[in-house]
């Protein structure tokens, strides 16, 4: 299946939408801050894989295709339907995406005290994407 | 001002990686950026500049344990969308359960 983008997807999230999950974002980092400061560093690092995105995203998902389907002229449990399948699609990634995470988290445990901060955040930014991709891909293959 | 600097970093990295998956498809390739390491990128950010290096491998030791229960979060939310037909905001809630329950396990089995 290829990969496209679908630049609309932006002007169909409304603005509030947008800020719910720049609020939710910022007040989960936030909260992982004193986690860390109050109970240390093995518990506060547990909230780095904390569900941010995830929530407001499937959310949304179901939604817009929800929404795209109605304007189709599906009918109601039609539309709902096919909303609860691209967010169930949608969590599937999320799924595949954690094992990007572990290579991320494994870069942190492993390079942080021997290499300079910026060289670890980009190293273990580019395994959690190659991670990512690799588990997707081999989904892709299996499915 | 170091928890409003957090939040505001918080809030612009999982914005920019939700409307990177907002445009992409097809929708199990954008789902990937739902398990984006937003909440780390921006905590480390700030961490590097302030805490020791043996801190910070620390938190990346137990963010491994965090991973896993994301990695349950994620199936459970499968599960529950496509085989249960549940809508997504009451499976997103109650998933956080799986989260808490796998990281804690883990933590309590690995990490004490």
């Amino acid at each position: 299946m290829a990969i496209q983008l679908k630049l609309s997807a932006v002007r169909q999230t409304q603005w509030y939408e947008y800020l719910v999950r720049f609020v939710f974002g910022g007040l989960l980092t936030a909260a992982t801050g004193l986690i860390t400061h109050r109970y240390g560093p093995v518990i506060g690092g547990l909230f780095l894989a904390f569900p941010s995105i995830f929530p407001a995203s499937v959310t949304l998902v179901q939604t817009h295709q929800k929404k795209q389907e109605q304007k189709q002229g599906k009918t109601e449990q039609d539309s709902q339907e096919k909303g609860e399948q691209a967010a169930g699609h949608t969590a599937e990634g999320a799924a595949l995406g954690s094992f990007g995470l572990f290579a991320f988290a494994l870069v942190i445990w492993r390079l942080s005290p021997n290499l300079p901060p910026w060289l670890v955040l980009v190293l273990a930014q580019l395994l959690w994407l190659s991670g990512a991709v690799l588990a997707w891909w081999i989904r892709q293959k299996v499915a | 001002m170091e928890y409003v600097l957090r939040f505001l970093i918080g809030g612009v990295v999982v914005s920019i990686f939700a409307v990177i998956g907002d445009v992409i498809r097809p929708r199990t390739f954008s789902g990937i950026f739902g398990a984006a390491p937003t909440i780390a990128l921006a905590t480390l950010a700030i961490a590097f500049f302030k805490d020791p290096v043996s801190k910070i491998a620390t938190e990346g030791r137990s963010m491994l344990a965090g991973a896993a229960a994301l990695l349950a979060y994620s199936l459970v939310a499968r599960y529950l969308l496509l085989k249960r037909s549940w809508s997504s905001l009451p499976a997103a809630i109650l998933c956080y359960l799986a989260w808490f329950a796998v990281a804690f396990g883990l933590w309590f089995l690995l990490l004490r």
